[in-house]
């Protein structure tokens, strides 16, 4: 039985393999419902590639081999046809990837791929998504006009809402605001604590000061390996580990 | 000090000269092209040129009709644009997309082979292979039709659409095919909604620089459409086109005849058609680029 407390992602033993070079080495954790859990680490320390696996990007490389399970809400995702599986587990990318189309074909781009072909339907997601990452009154006017113009933030945002119009159940971020200046940062930010309501959230980032602003809980990788995962704020005063108190103060990374 | 301006003054003015040169060669060519035909227009009207149902430049009295002859360059360009571009950009897409590792390199380097084979011998094969192939299985008087030049000169315009839409499709940002398969699209989904449209200036330039490449196409269309002007009906009866023409046809007219200078303005209409189609695709690139 799912209950409001059990976990909304189970990883077991998850090693991952680019060629010869192992990228994760037996990895567990367990991800709450509702919670941003945020992913911290140097370079080549797995993070992304964690990521890519909970919805299976990274078996688009060619020489790519796991190892271990992924649960999601109990059920092993190798199991699910990768489509399902990317409309459950959004993924927001480091650059903006807004298709070059239109703001509206942006957004309503994933429910029409599923199906969903009924105008007013389309419309209700399209105006439901974009408020959902406060991007609704900047661009309400301007629907019909190429996403291409927009702002990189706008666009991080417009991406955001592009997710949220398939309905998702957890939404991976991957140093969503490496790109961005501080004050579109905040926005994302914004709608990322809002979102975590009705969401399980996983956020990359190199950035700690945002780990430790909207972060639950929080996991330092290093060298493919879990170092440490505690809640956000134990990380960041009291980290148990020193390797972790080394990053988290600069020291390395 | 002194030499070093010299010398960046002679290199800017050479590159400039090269750059020039080429628009310079172009207004000769169209001058030189309009000096030689335009006597033949001022003798028999260009209405009755171009819309001129009967191609007879040798008889009795002579009549320089070309509207089979344009008929017949577009039957053929048609028949193989529609035979060349749907299998080019099928293939440009499984080399880009679909075939991976060794068999992916085979396979370019192949296709770009293919592209250096003189028309000449695409020519002869065909007419050694298909052209009875063709009158045996359709049953026709003769093997000698638009379709077996359309089928030929499709497959000559193949390697250059392919290999240019290949290339286009490759400058696909990986993020965009990512960013679609992230929001659960199949593979062929992220194919077709998102790829092929980013590409597509690219290969809509691919695919007129293949179509350039068919209506200036001579030997092998001289080969095996049959040459006889006379207006087509359907893409079974043999055809000549505008380029067949010019090349059967200039050895044997009367040097400073009106025939000769005939086959001069049917080059100018020619130089006019393959313009045109420049201007085309470049308005349709710009367009797209907006």
């Amino acid at each position: 039985m799912v209950t409001q407390t059990a976990s909304k992602i189970i990883v077991k033993q998850l090693s991952i393999w680019f060629g010869k070079v192992q990228a994760l080495k037996e990895l567990s954790l367990q991800i709450h419902s509702s919670e941003i859990l945020s992913v911290i680490g140097p370079a080549n320390s797995g993070k992304t590639s964690f990521l890519r696996q909970l919805n299976r990007l990274n078996e688009l490389e060619a020489n790519f081999r796991v190892s271990g399970e992924v649960l999601l809400d109990g059920e092993d995702i190798q199991k699910l046809s990768p489509e399902i599986l990317r409309k459950n587990v959004g993924m927001i990318f480091a650059l903006p990837q807004v298709l070059p189309m239109s703001i509206y074909d942006n957004v309503s781009y994933g429910p029409r791929m599923h199906g969903i072909k009924n105008r007013g339907v389309l419309d209700g997601i399209v105006e439901e998504s974009l408020e959902a990452s406060f991007l609704w009154d900047e661009v309400k006017q301007r629907l019909k006009e190429s996403a291409t113009k927009l702002s990189g933030g706008q666009q991080q945002r417009l991406c955001i809402s592009r997710t949220l119009a398939l309905r998702p159940e957890v939404i991976l971020f991957d140093e969503p605001c490496s790109g961005l200046d501080p004050v579109s940062t905040a926005k994302v930010e914004e709608s990322m604590l809002k979102l975590k309501e009705n969401y399980t959230i996983i956020l990359v980032t190199n950035n700690t000061k945002q780990a430790a602003r909207v972060g639950d809980r929080s996991a330092f990788f290093l060298m493919g390996e879990l170092i440490e995962f505690d809640k956000t704020q134990k990380i960041f005063t009291a980290p148990a580990d020193k390797r972790t108190e080394e990053y988290i103060l600069g020291k390395f990374g | 000090m002194k030499l070093r301006l010299l010398k960046e003054f002679i290199i800017e003015k050479l590159i400039f000269l090269s750059g020039i040169a080429s628009i310079l060669f172009v207004i000769l060519i169209f001058t030189f092209l309009l000096k030689e035909g335009i006597s033949f227009f001022k003798e028999i009207g260009l209405k009755d040129f171009i819309g001129g149902k009967y191609w007879y430049p040798i008889s009795e009295p002579e009549r320089f009709g070309i509207l089979p002859l344009i008929l017949g360059s577009l039957l053929v360009t048609l028949g193989a644009i529609i035979i060349a571009v749907p299998l080019s950009i099928a293939c440009a897409f499984y080399i880009s997309e679909v075939v991976q590792g060794k068999a992916k390199d085979i396979l370019k380097s192949g296709i770009e082979m293919l592209a250096a084979i003189p028309s000449v011998v695409l020519g002869f094969i065909g007419i050694v292979t298909l052209v009875p192939w063709m009158k045996k299985v359709l049953n026709l008087p003769t093997g000698l039709t638009a379709l077996s030049g359309s089928i030929m000169l499709g497959l000559m315009a193949m390697p250059t659409i392919i290999s240019i839409s290949e290339d286009a499709i490759n400058a696909v940002p990986k993020a965009y095919k990512e960013g679609a398969l992230a929001l659960g699209a199949t593979r062929w989904q992220a194919m077709y909604r998102v790829v092929i449209y980013a590409a597509l200036p690219g290969i809509i330039a691919a695919s007129m620089l293949g179509i350039g490449r068919v209506i200036g196409e001579t030997m092998a269309v001289m080969m095996l459409s049959g040459n006889a002007a006379v207006i087509p009906s359907t893409l079974l009866e043999p055809v000549r086109t505008l380029t067949a023409t010019i090349a059967a046809e200039m050895g044997e007219a009367v040097h400073g005849g009106l025939h000769y200078y005939s086959l001069f303005a049917i080059g100018i209409i020619l130089f006019v058609i393959t313009f045109m189609i420049n201007v085309i695709a470049d308005i349709f690139l710009h367009r797209n680029k907006k």
